[in-house]
């Protein structure tokens, strides 16, 4: 198994690479073996944002061996919640890290100027990144640097724009142009380390102990993602598949969540958005479903009549429900447009949707005024949201300099935390469908609608008690530890099931039985929540804005004594879990 | 005879599993990773202007071959090269001969070069490659 660990040194451009079979033998790769690292190398009580917090990115045994094994796992100190953040993302990243010899690389210290790095196979080299740094959009900074390192096709470049160097707690790192560690504010840290981008390249090659097998499980995992109905909705009109759905069951978060059904969701569904705006659609490294849809967005020139600027535009449901429903936005134009802005600075789309969403109807209650947002922001208002975008990467007043701390820090200063849309300090996904939805947010150790599928919980059973709930969110989290620790990639979840997975190892020699794997599941899952308990996190703290219960949901409206119970009993398993 | 031919090269949508099947060619010694590909999947800088392949076209006159000062590299009836990698030095004339830089680096500072077996063209989910009878 491959597993190397590179440590780099910001402090004093310095690196090392370590052997660390221990780990990997123990913790698999991806989440398993990064919260270990994780462990290792920060003061849980360091500020997120000095050189004392850590950046951990990990893959897993199954890159590059197999498709769909295409993502990374980072985890760092979350800026945004002060706790632990933990962030996956596709692109290149996996397969570059793995290509260029590494299991996991861990990014420590600060630099005194701005740098960016590039790690080739053994070497490291600490770049000067002065001139590239204060260049806000992303997308030209990656230019910029496709253009000096070679690599092409090979490299993954990660890098921040400009709300990640303005410490924006929600920025994120975007990786191949489309692809984002986008919750938790990875950006920020990068940000406050004076890194403005990493690129990773290689050409290593690994042999499986038996290859046959490899070949014909290869095979195996190849055909179920071309042929089943596993993977479908994304090989079709991808997570934008689900506007439509979630709307008719009264889930879509709509207008700061004052509702769950949005009257405009057929404009901004993925069905009008694959028949109207869908230009081009392309792949994370090994993956062969390709599910980035990436629309294309014609915007004429100002002042000059027949010329067009033609941009791309990658999209996602939950940026259609962050930046369209959630701020009333029902036109495609207007939403890809608000997409596009937030990808340039690089910023977290579920997090500038909510943050502006609260701020909108903050301001139509008179909590906050005009003086304070210093555009009139409203409802289906795009023109004032792209400005407002602007404002939370420049931070023109105070007001958005506490807005770039997220909703829960500026519901804090300003009021309306009844309807400041955060779990444990993140600003939720878009999924208004129960209480497991909720109890997942608050309870996934992300804070993640990823974490343990709460939405999905909701959909699937209609009557379930709190404690039910729970255990289930729970087990569900346990075993996607699992699979962030291999790391494939989740929507592939119903092709690496634990029979395939204990296969799929055989070859590269190891062996690992169904019941091993999900007992590991359990105890990555508790390792890292003790190491969130040892960062602050105390589960008898969370709360849930009175908002969620005032919209009717899939389950009708939601009863605050159901999540209180769930949240009871969701003290007593951590204490009992971490013992 | 048949060779690896592009179909429809707007269609490449950069997944790069052309590349890694390439590594696995080998039924006896497959390779996971990139090392022994001959192919590369790339982005017409930056994926927001799609993506392509890049691998040997199989030349009548393949100046690689002209270059290799072992003979390491040798045309190949009705096209291509065939690679004796127990004669290859590693120098890397071959790289710098090939107008369309489809030769590359391995790990061991060899070269990987398209040898027109097909086995890729098995696995590219979107119909760009595909494996054909070409006339000489
Ligand atoms: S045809 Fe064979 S040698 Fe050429 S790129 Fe495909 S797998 Fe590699
Ligand atoms: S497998 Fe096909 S779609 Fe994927 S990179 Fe290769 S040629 Fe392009």
């Amino acid at each position: 198994m491959r597993d190397s660990v590179l440590i780099v040194d910001l402090n004093n451009y310095s690196y090392e690479i370590e052997q660390r079979p221990d780990l990997f033998e123990k913790w698999i790769g991806g989440t398993g073996v990064a919260v270990q690292l994780l462990k290792e190398y920060i003061d849980p009580k360091a500020d997120p944002l000095s050189g004392d917090n850590v950046i951990v990115f990990a893959t897993g045994p199954f890159t590059p061996a197999y498709p769909l094994a295409s993502k990374t796992v980072a985890m760092f100190k979350s800026p945004l919640t002060g706790n632990l953040g933990e962030s996956h993302a596709g692109g290149r990243t996996a397969t570059s890290i793995a290509n260029a010899g590494y299991g996991a690389i861990v990014i420590k210290g600060e630099s005194k100027k701005p740098v960016y790095l590039v790690i080739e196979n053994e070497k490291v080299y600490f770049r000067d990144g002065r001139v590239i740094w204060g260049i806000p959009d992303s997308l030209i900074v990656g230019r910029i640097i496709a253009e000096n390192e070679p690599g092409r096709g090979i490299r993954t470049m990660m890098r921040i724009g400009g709300a990640g160097e303005k410490l924006v707690r929600y920025a994120c790192v975007t990786t191949e142009t489309y692809r984002h560690f986008g919750r938790l504010g990875l950006g920020a840290v990068f940000g406050s380390k004076k890194l403005k981008a990493l690129i990773i390249r290689g050409r290593k090659k690994y042999t499986p102990v038996d290859p046959k097998k490899f070949r014909e499980v290869y095979d195996e995992i190849y055909r179920t993602a071309i042929e089943s109905d596993a993977m479908k909705k994304y090989h079709l009109l991808g997570t934008a598949s689900n506007v439509i759905p979630l709307n008719e069951l009264n889930s879509l978060p709509t207008r700061n969540l004052q509702s769950a059904r949005f009257e405009k969701a057929d404009e901004i569904s993925g069905e009008a958005l694959a028949e109207y705006s869908l230009g081009r659609r392309i792949a994370c490294s090994h993956c062969p479903v390709a599910c980035i849809h990436l629309a294309t967005l014609r915007i004429p020139y100002e002042n000059e009549p027949y010329f067009f600027k033609t941009i791309m535009i990658s999209y996602d449901y939950e940026l259609i429900y962050s930046l369209g429903s959630m701020l009333g936005v029902g036109s495609r134009d207007g939403l890809l447009r608000l997409i596009h802005r937030v990808e340039s600075y690089g910023l977290d789309a579920m997090s500038t949707g909510v943050c502006l969403a609260w701020a909108t109807e903050a301001l139509a209650r008179g909590i906050v005024s005009e003086k304070e947002t210093l555009v009139k922001l409203s409802f289906g208002d795009v023109e004032s949201y792209l400005k407002a975008i602007d404002y939370i990467y420049e931070q023109p007043n105070e007001f958005y300099r506490h807005l770039a701390m997220g909703v829960e820090h500026a519901s804090g200063i300003y009021g309306g935390k009844e309807f400041a849309l955060a779990f444990g300090g993140n600003e939720m996904p878009g999924y208004h469908t129960g209480h497991a939805t909720y109890l997942g947010y608050a309870t996934g150790l992300r804070h993640s609608h990823l974490d343990s599928a709460g939405y999905s919980l909701d959909q699937k059973v209609k009557e379930m008690t709190p404690e039910e709930a729970v255990d289930r969110l729970i087990a569900e989290e346990c075993w996607r530890q699992i699979l962030s620790s291999l790391v494939v990639c989740f929507f592939a979840r119903g092709i690496y099931t634990a029979d395939l997975i204990s296969r799929a190892f055989e070859p590269l020699g190891v062996e690992i039985t169904e019941e091993e794997l999900k007992k590991k599941g359990e105890e990555i899952y508790r390792e890292k929540l003790k190491l969130k308990i040892d960062m602050g996190f105390n589960p008898e703290n969370l709360t849930f804005p009175k908002r969620i219960f005032e919209v009717k949901s899939l389950h009708g409206t939601l009863n605050e004594e159901f999540i209180r119970k769930a949240k009871d009993y969701y003290v007593k398993k951590v204490k009992e879990i971490v013992g | 005879m048949k060779q690896l031919v592009v179909k429809d090269i707007e269609k490449c949508v950069g997944c790069g599993l052309c590349m890694y099947a390439c590594s696995r060619k080998s039924a006896k010694t497959p390779e996971i990773g990139n090392s022994k590909s001959g192919i590369l999947a790339v982005s017409l800088s930056g994926f927001e202007r799609g993506a392509t392949v890049i691998f040997c076209r199989a030349c009548k006159e393949p100046p690689c071959a002209q270059v290799c000062p072992t003979g390491a590299l040798k045309p190949k009836k009705g096209g291509g090269v065939v690679y004796i990698e127990n004669l290859c030095l590693g120098c890397k004339y071959c790289m710098d001969a090939c107008t369309l830089n489809a030769i590359f680096e391995r790990e061991d500072g060899k070269i990987a070069v398209c040898i027109h077996c097909g086995y890729c063209a098995n696995y590219c989910p979107h119909g760009v490659l595909a494996y054909e009878e070409v006339k000489a």
